[in-house]
C-alpha cells in the first residue's frame, strides 16, 4: 500500500540536539563554547594564539580545539600560547558537526576550562549551517578580503553574534573601505556588533575576550535576525 | 560541499521513519529548502543519489522546493522579499526590529512509501 506521510522533520535537528546537550552539559562544568568562522587566510590562528595568551596573562582557564582538513600546524603554533590544544582532523570534510565535537572533547576537556575556543575549518559556507554548542559565534574577515564579504557569504555573516575584522595594521595599505564593510554586514546582520582588531598592534584583542567571557556570564548575546526564523529551529 | 551530509542526514531521518512504520520502500521525499538555508539545490540533489544507494531510500525520488525569504517590519508592518543577498532592514522605515518570516527552511515535509498490506485475517473458511 502507498502512502504519503507528513514527516515534518527540520533535516539539521539532530545536529541541533547534539549541540544543545553540548550547550547544556558544557554550561554545567562552566565552559562556554567560542566558535570561530573565517576564510583560510583571514588569520584566525593568529588571533586565537593572541587571544589564549591574553586569557592566560589574565588567569582565565581556556582550551582550544582546531580544526583542519591536513596538517598539525595550527595546535603547535596555539600551543605557544602554553594553553591545552588539541588538533582535529577532518580528513577532508569541509565543516564540524555538534556530534564530532562532542566525540573530540570526550576524555580531553581539561577541568576547569571556562572558555573553550573552537576554530572551525577554513570555509564561510558549510561551517555556518552547523550549530556546535557555542555561547558565542564569531565571524572574521581580514582588510584583504574585500568589503563585500558579509554579501558573498550571507548566511555566515547573517548568523554571527559578533563580527571582527582582523589584519586592521595594514587596513590603509590595502585601501578598505570600513563604512562600506559596516554597511554590508548590517545589511545581512542588523545590529550585530563589528570589532576591529590587530594581531600586530594588540588592536581589540582584550575586547574579543571580554565579549566571549561576557557570553559565559550570561551577559545577552546580538539576536541575529537570520537565526530568529521559526522556519529553520522548527516549531 | 556540506550537501552531502545534509543528503546523508535526510536518508538517515527518512529510513528511520520508514522502519519505524514498516515500510521498505521510499518513493518520494519532498523537502522545503530555504533560499536563505545555505545549501545549493542542485548539489543537494546530486548528493541524494550517492547517499541513497543500498537504503530503504534506493529508488526515491528528491523533490526540493525553493521556499522564498521573506521578511517583515516589527516597527512599521512592512513585508518585503529579502532577495539574494538578503536585504534585512527595513526599506521603508530603515527600523532595524525585523523578523524573518521564510527563507531558512531546510526540513523534510512529507515522505511517499510503500507499507505492507495489512494481513487479511481469514475468520471463517466456506
Amino acid at each position: 500500500m502507498c502512502r504519503v506521510v507528513d514527516l515534518q522533520q527540520a533535516v539539521l535537528a539532530r545536529n541541533d540536539e547534539h549541540a544543545d546537550r553540548l550547550r547544556a552539559e558544557l554550561a554545567a562544568r562552566g565552559t562556554t563554547v567560542v566558535n570561530l568562522l573565517s576564510s583560510p587566510g583571514s588569520g584566525k590562528t593568529e588571533l586565537l594564539e593572541l587571544e589564549l595568551a591574553t586569557a592566560r596573562q589574565r588567569g582565565v582557564p581556556v582550551a582550544a580545539l582546531t580544526a583542519d582538513l591536513a596538517t598539525e600546524n595550527d595546535a603547535v603554533r596555539l600551543a605557544r600560547s602554553g594553553a591545552p590544544v588539541k588538533q582535529v582532523l577532518t580528513d577532508g570534510l569541509c565543516h564540524l558537526e555538534a556530534r564530532m565535537l562532542c566525540g573530540h572533547l570526550d576524555g580531553w576537556l581539561p577541568e576547569p576550562t571556562r572558555l573553550l575556543f573552537v576554530e572551525n575549518v577554513g570555509n564561510l559556507v558549510c561551517p555556518a549551517s552547523y550549530d556546535l554548542g557555542e555561547s558565542l559565534r564569531v565571524v572574521l574577515a581580514s582588510v584583504t578580503e574585500g568589503e563585500d564579504k558579509p554579501l558573498k557569504y550571507p548566511t555566515a555573516f547573517g548568523l554571527a553574534h559578533l563580527v571582527v575584522v582582523t589584519k586592521t595594521d595594514i587596513a590603509r595599505a590595502v585601501d578598505f573601505d570600513e563604512g562600506a564593510f559596516r554597511a554590508n554586514v548590517a545589511q545581512v546582520n542588523p545590529g550585530v556588533e563589528v570589532l576591529l582588531t590587530s594581531a600586530r598592534t594588540g588592536q581589540g584583542i582584550g575586547t574579543l575576550l571580554d565579549r566571549a567571557l561576557a557570553a559565559g556570564d550570561g551577559a545577552p548575546v546580538h539576536r541575529p535576525v537570520m537565526a530568529a526564523s521559526s522556519a529553520h529551529h522548527h516549531s | 560541499m556540506h550537501e552531502m551530509s545534509i543528503a546523508t542526514a535526510v536518508v538517515e531521518q527518512v529510513a528511520a521513519a520508514a522502519a519505524d512504520a514498516g515500510a521498505h520502500s521510499v518513493q518520494q521525499v519532498r523537502l522545503e529548502v530555504g533560499e536563505l538555508s545555505g545549501v545549493v539545490p542542485d548539489a543537494l540533489a546530486f548528493s541524494f543519489e550517492l547517499a541513497r544507494a543500498e537504503t530503504a531510500l534506493e529508488d526515491a525520488e528528491l523533490v526540493a522546493e525553493t521556499v522564498a525569504g521573506r521578511a517583515r517590519c516589527e516597527d512599521c508592518g512592512a513585508e518585503w522579499p529579502t532577495g539574494m543577498p538578503p536585504k534585512l532592514w527595513c526599506p521603508s522605515c530603515s527600523a532595524s526590529s525585523v523578523r524573518l518570516l521564510s527563507g531558512r527552511e531546510l526540513r523534510i515535509v512529507s515522505v511517499r512509501w510503500t507499507e505492507e498490506p495489512e494481513p487479511v485475517r481469514v475468520l471463517e473458511e466456506c
